[in-house]
This record gives C-alpha cells, sequence and structure tokens, in this order.
C-alpha cells in the first residue's frame, strides 16, 4: 500500500509518461472522462454521465479503407501502432463491466481491435466513498469498497491511498516512486468499513438476481408482464448507450470523398432495424425489442458465461431514461424479489 | 501477423450464371485464381462491395469443389441489387467462412438423406447435396424435393436435369406451385408434396427454404413419423461481424453466425421463438 498527498502532481507525473484520462466535470455540470490537461481538476462526482467502455470500445471506430477504380478493389488497414494509456478514477462497476466485454470480445477470434486497446490501458480504480441511490453494484457481487483494476484507490480528504493489484499496474505505481509512500492499511480499512456501512443503507441493498440466470429462458421469456413493463418504451436506445456493457454494433461504410471509409459504430437492440433483413424481422415489436435487452443480460449471457450478468448495478439506465423504465423494474417485476 | 477477423480479402467475379429472373450464380476467386478459403458444406462467407455493404451469404458450391466458391444470391437488397448489375472481372470483398456447416461426416455419414428446398433455400444445400454426391459411398438413398413458385424460378435447373437426376440413387421431385404450360411435373406446394411422396422414416431429413415453408414441411414430416432430431435446417438472420460479437444475430444464448446456421429442429425448441 502506498500514499500520496499531492494528488494533482501525482496526475501529471502519469500525463507525463503516457496519455492520462479521467473523470472532470464538464460545462454541463456533470462528470465526462476527458484527456488530463495542466488545469484538469479530478470531479467528486461518483460517476461519469458515458461509462468507460468508450476506450475500449469506442462510439465509432474506423477498421479500415478501400479505394475503388474501375473493377478494381485495394484494401488499407488504417491502424497505427496503440499507444499506452491510463484511465484514472474508473468504479469498481465499470471495471467490472471491462470483465463482460473481454469475454465477448477477447472470445475466439479475437477482436483485435478491442483487444490492442484492452492490452495498452492501465485502469486506475477508486472505491465508491459515497455510493448514490441509483447503486445496486452489489447485487452482481461487486464490491464497491474494494474494486478490481490494475491499481485500486481510496480517497480520504486530500490523501489518495493505492494498491497495485496487476504487474501492470505495479509497473505504473513504481514508476510514481517520489510522489508516493509506503503505508499502512488501517486508513483504507476505516474507508472500507465506512464504505460498507453506506452500502448497507442503499434503497436497493436487497435486489437479487433470484429467478433469473443461465436457467431461466422458460420461466422469464414468456412471462405476460413484459407488456406493462415495455408499453411505454421509446425505443430510443439511451439505455443502451449509456450502459457500460451494451456491446452490440454497425458495421458501415461511409464515402469520404477519396475512399471509402469502413467504420463501426454502437448500436441498440432496441432500435426496429437492428435486426431487419430484406427477408423478414425476427423481433417485430418493441415488446420483443425491449424483452432481448433484458433477456441477453439476465439470462443469455450468464447462459454463455458461467452465470456472469452482463450487467454491473452502475445506475446510469436508472438516472438516463426518459420514461423512467430501467433493469431493476425489470428485476423487481420478474424476479423473485420481495421488495 | 494476428488474424485480423473483420479483414477481408479480395476476390473477383470470374463467371456469372443467369438461374432465374431475380437469381444469379457467382463465381468467386482470389486475384491469383484461387479459392479464398476452405470450407464445409453449409457455411457462409461475407461478400462486400466496399460503399454499398457487407452482406452474409450461404456458400452454395461444395468443398469438394477445389478450384472456386459460388454463391447464389437472390436479388432483394442493396448489396444483392448491386452484384446483379456486377460484370465479371468485377473485384469484391470476401472473408469467412462463417458457421457450423452441416454434420456431413457425422450425423448424415451412413444414412439415407432427405433435402427439402424451396425457392432460394436450395442455395445452402446444393452445397451439402453435391458434398455427398461426390462422396456417393459414405451414404444412402438420396432423395431431393425442390419446389418454387414457378418452373422460370427453379435455382440450378439445369444442374438438377443434366447431374442430379442421372446420378444412380438419387431421386429428384421437383414442384411448382401453380400449373403453366411446357411443365408436365409436380404442381403443389413443397409441404403437401413432401405428405403425398410419403417417405418413410429411416433417414436424416435437411431442410431449407421460407420460414412459412419450413414450419409447414416440419409439420409434414412430423406426420410421417419423423421425431425433430432427424431433421435440420439452417437459419438466416441480419450478421455484421460473422464472430458472435455484434449481436444481430443473437438468438437466445445462441449466436446463428458461429452456432449455427445449421441447427437440428430440437434445439430449435430450446431457443425462444424469435427467428
Amino acid at each position: 500500500m502506498r500514499k500520496c498527498t499531492d494528488i494533482p502532481a501525482l496526475l501529471a507525473k502519469i500525463a507525463g509518461s503516457r496519455r492520462l484520462y479521467l473523470p472532470v466535470d464538464g460545462a454541463d455540470g456533470r462528470a465526462h472522462f476527458q484527456e488530463w490537461t495542466p488545469d484538469a481538476v479530478w470531479s467528486s462526482a461518483l460517476n461519469t454521465v458515458r461509462s468507460a467502455k468508450d476506450f475500449f470500445f469506442p462510439q465509432t471506430e474506423n477498421l479500415m479503407d478501400f479505394k475503388r477504380e474501375g473493377k478494381k478493389i485495394e484494401i488499407i488497414d488504417t491502424r497505427s501502432e496503440q499507444e499506452d494509456f491510463v484511465v484514472f478514477g474508473v468504479r469498481a462497476c465499470d471495471v467490472r463491466s471491462f470483465d463482460v466485454l473481454d469475454r465477448v470480445f477477447l472470445a475466439e477470434p479475437v477482436d483485435t481491435y478491442y483487444a490492442a486497446r484492452r492490452e495498452h490501458g492501465v485502469i486506475v480504480s477508486v472505491a465508491c466513498t459515497r455510493p448514490a441511490e441509483t447503486c445496486f453494484c452489489g447485487t452482481f457481487g461487486i464490491d464497491a469498497a474494494s474494486p478490481a483494476g490494475d491499481i485500486v484507490c481510496w480517497k480520504d480528504a486530500d490523501t489518495l491511498y493505492l494498491d497495485a493489484q496487476t504487474d501492470k499496474g505495479r509497473a505504473l505505481l513504481d514508476s510514481l516512486g517520489e510522489l508516493t509512500a509506503d503505508c499502512g492499511t488501517d486508513a483504507v480499512d476505516a474507508q472500507k468499513a465506512l464504505i460498507e456501512s453506506r452500502m448497507e443503507k442503499l434503497p436497493l441493498k436487497d435486489l437479487t438476481t433470484d429467478g433469473f440466470g443461465g436457467d431461466a429462458l422458460d420461466r422469464v421469456f414468456d412471462d405476460p408482464r413484459w407488456a406493462s413493463l415495455s408499453e411505454s418504451c421509446l425505443g430510443c436506445g439511451t439505455c443502451t448507450f449509456v450502459c457500460p456493457t451494451c456491446q452490440c454494433y454497425d458495421i458501415r461504410d461511409f464515402d469520404t470523398g477519396h475512399g471509402i471509409r469502413r467504420f463501426r459504430c454502437w448500436d441498440s437492440c432496441m432500435y426496429s432495424d437492428f435486426t431487419k433483413m430484406s427477408a423478414g424481422q425476427p423481433r417485430l415489436t418493441q415488446l420483443q425489442r425491449f424483452r432481448q435487452r433484458f433477456m441477453h443480460k439476465l439470462v443469455y449471457y450468464p447462459a454463455n458465461n458461467d452465470g456472469l450478468y452482463s450487467c454491473v448495478g452502475c445506475g446510469r439506465c436508472l438516472a438516463r431514461c426518459p420514461i423512467s423504465m430501467n433493469i431493476v423494474k425489470v428485476m423487481k417485476t420478474l424476479g423473485r424479489n420481495d421488495a | 501477423m494476428k488474424k485480423e477477423p473483420l479483414i477481408p480479402q479480395i476476390g473477383v467475379i470470374t463467371d456469372i450464371r443467369i438461374d432465374t429472373p431475380d437469381v444469379k450464380t457467382f463465381r468467386v476467386v482470389t486475384p491469383e485464381g484461387k479459392k479464398a478459403f476452405l470450407h464445409t458444406p453449409g457455411q457462409c462467407a461475407m461478400l462486400s462491395i466496399p460503399g454499398v455493404g457487407e452482406a452474409m451469404f450461404s456458400i452454395t458450391s461444395s468443398p469438394t469443389n477445389e478450384e472456386y466458391m459460388e454463391f447464389s444470391i437472390k436479388k432483394c437488397g442493396c448489396v444483392t441489387e448491386w452484384l446483379h448489375s456486377a460484370e465479371p472481372g468485377q473485384e469484391i470483398t470476401i472473408r469467412g467462412p462463417y458457421g457450423n456447416g452441416f454434420p456431413v461426416d457425422t450425423a448424415f455419414s451412413g444414412h439415407d438423406l432427405l433435402f427439402i428446398a424451396g425457392g432460394i433455400g436450395l442455395a445452402p444445400l446444393r452445397s451439402v447435396i453435391n458434398y455427398v454426391r461426390h462422396y456417393r459411398s459414405r451414404y444412402g438413398k438420396i432423395d431431393i424435393v425442390y419446389g418454387s413458385r414457378s418452373k422460370a424460378d427453379l435455382v440450378d435447373y439445369r444442374e438438377i436435369l443434366d447431374e442430379w437426376s442421372t446420378d444412380s440413387g438419387v431421386n429428384v421431385h421437383l414442384t411448382i406451385d401453380r400449373a403453366e404450360e411446357g411443365w408436365d411435373g409436380h404442381v403443389g406446394f413443397v409441404p403437401n408434396y413432401v405428405k403425398e411422396l410419403g417417405f418413410d422414416t429411416d433417414k436424416v431429413a435437411v431442410l431449407c427454404g421460407p420460414p412459412i415453408m419450413i414450419k409447414f414441411t416440419l409439420s409434414g414430416l412430423q406426420e410421417l413419423g419423423f421425431d425433430k432430431t432427424q431433421v435440420y435446417t439452417t437459419m438466416e438472420l441480419r450478421m455484421k461481424c460473422g464472430i458472435g460479437k455484434c449481436g444481430r444475430c443473437n438468438i437466445g444464448s445462441k449466436y446463428v453466425c458461429k452456432d449455427g446456421p445449421v441447427f437440428r429442429c430440437d434445439e430449435l425448441d430450446e431457443l425462444p421463438n424469435e427467428y
């Protein structure tokens, strides 16, 4: 365990050796991940509006270019060598989301675009001193007091406590030598106890995954209550865009004027054209599309991934859905929750 | 160099055969004149014309064809319309193979086979039909039931008459939806024709066609006494990546691009009814 009493200097030191991204309050008064600048102030907000998945699975990403001339086609691999970077201030929920995404993108055949970013990224997580009322990471076995990550931090007033948990993290922490000092675990133990007592008071602390999981298809899929749950869904896709684990994407071509660029971008199973083919459309109604999203997170994904759920309880969809529908309501309605 | 699953290679269309008013069969090789990659019957490939789009197609030719690949493609969307306007010599991009393919060396091996196709549904079956014809001794009797709207809409008509019908131990049963001049064969829909033909159940059946045809043919086969474990089909869903990541072809816990497109009909019962 190391401690640091000059956080701005620590951030500047990291930013001196590689790209550093951290949550900074924007003009909208909300926190967003931004690249470090000398006057950047680490936001005290609990979480960023958008999740940290952009760092590994960006909203849009160029895959390759083409040149077409007459009947000829040339394929141009436009990727450049990925630089090392650090994402600082990632919360426990978002750190878990990387595990969820890894199981998709790093499964054979490996998505090399994602893998390159993952390889070059160092995650510095921070424990959640003040979890919010929309938080329910505990439902998925995530410990907000002890996040995963290459380095995990606890903040107490102006002191930051750092503990490296991987080789990547140890290498970064070692490079910060003179700005940090060895310390005991008393302050961190006190923080953990404080966080745990606060987690105990959260309104969603008793939310359970009972009734879901890889073998719950028949029980959940045909439940008539999907109709009332999905009734007001606008199909706007906001939930999927703020979700740290939603990973569906589109691949499209764009005429740049001097060639063709093939890019991928986030897509949403909530959209009516997501599965539309010239031959037909397997999910015709918003009920079906709404159900797909939650079935995937709570049943299909766990079925393929040793019971791991594809929700991390970050609460972003609770805060952002324009009709106030969300996974918590789905779980409370269709699961086996006493709440 | 790591394998890049999303980056395609160049393919050249060397021959275009007009099959029906809206189906053409495209022959594709690499610029060096070779097959782009090896595949098994029932597998698919992503074809694209940059700037127009990329789409998944079943590989129509048999793996036993060592010179080229063929794709029978119906004109029905952006990419397919563009392909239908292409001329020989046109380059496209190709990546694959994708999907599981038919169990030609396991469940099919040593059995009588019944292939049932409707319309363009013959495209994925042609690969496996020509495969089992090539390795004729490994399989029993072969029946092929194929139907389309009209005589002009029968894909691979010449190949069916000249090659399949003349093979020993291969029985071809053609049907068209409505009677027309110059057609003295069977008239009627595929599901009814299958029931009329009344096959014995000691065989493996393979179905491909429009969803409505598959539904009624499957229940027709069950009436004849077939069990769902004897019937295979191949599915079609929208796909972007082909490697089980983009999410489009996700049905239940399966991804049709990698867990399919071939499914045994009892396996389909395990999936939510959204295909």
